[in-house]
């Protein structure tokens, strides 16, 4: 019998949720004979090698690079896990929904008290990709299955969650791990 | 002769997928040769408005959100800054240590991290090695013992930061004016035990990554390498010091261009570059220009310029490290792994005499002071040097904000990585290999940039790489780990 499938990526995140993933320790070996992984920068599988039993998203959207991939992530995966706060929520980076996103960039290129920039130039070359004007969770762009807060999740809330669906037990996590901080 | 040929646009995307999304352009002119090599930064957060209007003791919370991969650094940067606007400016003896036994646990699992899961792939079976074997699966499959040592140093340091920020990653120990928690006599212990563990696996690490630099003495020499300044923070005896000091920066011959510049007088000094092609400021130095003044940063930048490190060991593998080059700075990319194995090193030396230190114990956690209405501190990270500043008003309500991060001051030079690695392993060729763009995600992944934090977690880099004729057609294209 072949091995369930499992695709991770970090869209508008700072990575700490792939770090948690990281903080089972020595259960990473495990879980290396427990997966096989598809699209993920663990191996060299250049895109969905066809339909993955779990995906995992760490991050919401603020740009449209995030939208597509994350689009790419539902077609793909037969569950879809929007790990941590900004994946759930926006999290922190959604705070600058509060403000205009024009001063957002004005206080990053312009204003700022290091700022060398004489022609007054705003980044806006094709090669990057466009901002949406708001930070927006993963739920609002796509179906998501299960989700997991916390800010990072704790490793075990990730390894309990994942064993459990991999093994297919029910996900029953208990109340302490269950944590948005 | 090679046949004239149209312009080509070479596009690799995405780098990397953390603290923003990284792409890769390089335009080839008729004669193939490369005109233009670009690494563009494509994400943006906006932290620096958006967190006007808090309060201030959240900053060091906050603030450390930007970057999951050593958030301690943010953490610490961000009190430091705010012990200046609660008006202290020497911490208790216990609170300085817990601090810098935070800071040092998160050197040693960031550095170990980054070369045991990222980089150890690419020294053990090589930069053109089968990319089936070429990650982390692979050096678990082939040297299984290497890998459970990279997975322990990492959990040893992830440990320290538990104990001492309450969480491993996004903790919250250290607050304006001190900390707020001692270590115990058990987490000592529990410390303790292992230490001497670690203190053998980091001098393993540092033997491989020098025995590798000089097996491949003029790989390493010549590969994306390029003349630049140096910048770091150094004590006031210009001893290399990683949690507080002052700013030095060296040209590439080693003559001073500053020294000793308070950590308050950064504006006078450093300035930040827009261009439009990338999300990343490009920071140099003010009296330079941007055209001469950008540097480098990280662990190579910090071996050139301290004028010693203060533990024992590391002081050894420090003078062995120089007289590779004379002396004089070492300019060789690759030379970043060796120069990061001595800070493990060290790193894990200052451990073991700050859990032997009975302040660690200490009652005296917090103070303060008269309030300021400014707040800045630099901090060397993982990465490199790190800035903080903050305004804050009288209702503690930040006012402004500037952050320069780590990744942020290699711009240039990574910059300057890719074009090398494009003119030496590109130019001229007709075909892309996926030799070639592992060879510019080598280049880039010397750097250790958090931007590649993808590539940091789990060993490769997402790339695709479209070489395209100039009405947009696309000629050849590879991928991988998207």
């Amino acid at each position: 019998m072949s091995k369930p499938k499992l695709a991770t990526t970090s869209l508008a995140g700072c990575f700490g949720c792939h770090m948690s993933i990281l903080d089972i320790d020595e259960r990473i070996l495990e879980l290396i004979e427990l997966v096989e992984f598809d699209k993920s920068p663990i191996d060299d599988k250049k895109r969905f090698t066809g339909e993955v039993d779990i995906g995992i998203i760490e991050g919401g959207c603020c740009n449209e690079e995030n939208v597509h991939v994350l689009q790419d992530f539902r077609n793909h995966c037969k569950i879809l896990i929007a790990l941590g706060d900004c994946a759930t929520m926006g999290g922190i980076p959604a705070m600058r929904n509060m403000v205009p996103l024009v001063e957002c960039l004005e206080e990053a290129y312009l204003n700022g008290p290091t700022v060398h920039n004489p022609s007054r130039t705003i980044p806006n070359d094709p090669d990057i990709p466009l901002l949406l004007n708001r930070v927006v969770a993963c739920h609002e762009v796509v179906k998501i299955d299960y989700f997991l807060p916390g800010c990072p999740p704790p490793a075990e809330t990730i390894w309990q969650a994942l064993t459990a669906l991999l093994t297919g037990k029910p996900l029953e996590l208990p109340y302490e791990l269950i944590k948005y901080d | 002769m090679v046949a004239p040929v149209e312009p080509r646009k070479i596009v690799i995307e995405p780098v990397t997928r953390i603290e923003g999304h990284g792409k890769v352009t390089i335009l080839l002119d008729e004669e193939r040769k490369v005109k233009q090599a670009r690494l563009h930064i494509a994400e943006f957060r906006g932290f620096e408005r958006y967190v006007r209007g808090r309060p201030y003791w959240e900053m060091p919370v906050l603030v450390q959100r930007l970057c999951g991969i050593c958030p301690v650094s943010h953490h610490l940067c961000a009190a430091k800054a705010m012990d200046r606007v609660v008006g202290v400016d020497k911490l208790t003896p216990t609170a300085e240590k817990v601090r810098r036994l935070m800071h040092y646990g998160q050197m040693f699992q960031s550095h170990a991290l980054h070369f045991f899961h990222l980089c150890s792939p690419d020294l053990l079976f090589g930069f053109d090695a089968d990319p089936a074997i070429r990650n982390v699966i692979g050096v678990a499959k082939e040297h299984p013992d290497l890998a459970v040592q990279g997975v322990m140093m990492r959990k040893f340091g992830q440990e320290i930061i538990r104990i001492t920020a309450g969480k491993k990653i996004h903790g919250t120990g250290a607050i304006p004016g001190g900390v707020n928690n001692n270590v115990s006599i058990e987490d000592r212990d529990f410390l303790l035990k292992d230490i001497e563990q670690m203190l053998e696996w980091a001098r393993g690490a540092l033997k491989l990554a020098k025995d590798y630099s000089v097996e491949h003495l003029e790989a390493v020499k010549t590969f994306g390498s390029f003349d630049s300044n140096h910048m770091c923070l150094v004590r006031a005896d210009g001893a290399m010091d990683l949690y507080h000091g002052n700013l030095r920066a060296i040209d590439k011959d080693g003559n001073k261009i500053l020294d000793q510049v308070a950590p308050q007088d950064y504006l006078e000094h450093i300035k930040e570059e827009v261009k439009s092609w990338s999300y990343m400021k490009f920071p140099f130095i003010s009296k330079l220009g941007p055209e001469e003044g950008w540097y480098r940063v990280g662990p190579l930048a910090r071996l050139n310029t301290c004028d010693f490190i203060d533990t024992p060991e590391a002081e050894a593998a420090r003078k062995e490290f120089v007289l590779l080059t004379d002396g004089k700075p070492n300019n060789y990319t690759l030379a970043y792994h060796w120069a990061r194995m001595i800070e493990t090193l060290h790193s894990a030396e200052v451990i073991q005499q700050l859990l032997n230190d009975p302040d660690l114990q200490g009652e005296d956690l917090l103070l303060k002071g008269d309030r300021r209405p400014e707040g800045i501190a630099i901090l060397e990270a993982p990465r490199g040097t790190l800035f903080h500043h903050y305004e804050v008003d009288e209702n503690d309500q930040v006012q402004r904000c500037n952050l320069i991060v780590s990744t942020t001051n290699n711009n240039t030079p990574m910059n300057r990585a890719v074009e090398a690695v494009a003119r030496d392993h590109l130019q001229g060729k007709e075909k892309i290999t996926e030799g070639l763009l592992n060879h510019v995600e080598v280049a880039i992944r010397a750097y250790d940039p958090c931007l590649s934090c993808a590539t940091h977690a789990l060993g490769q880099m997402p790339l695709v790489i479209e070489l395209t004729d100039s009405n947009g057609q696309v000629l050849d294209r590879r991928e991988k780990g998207l």
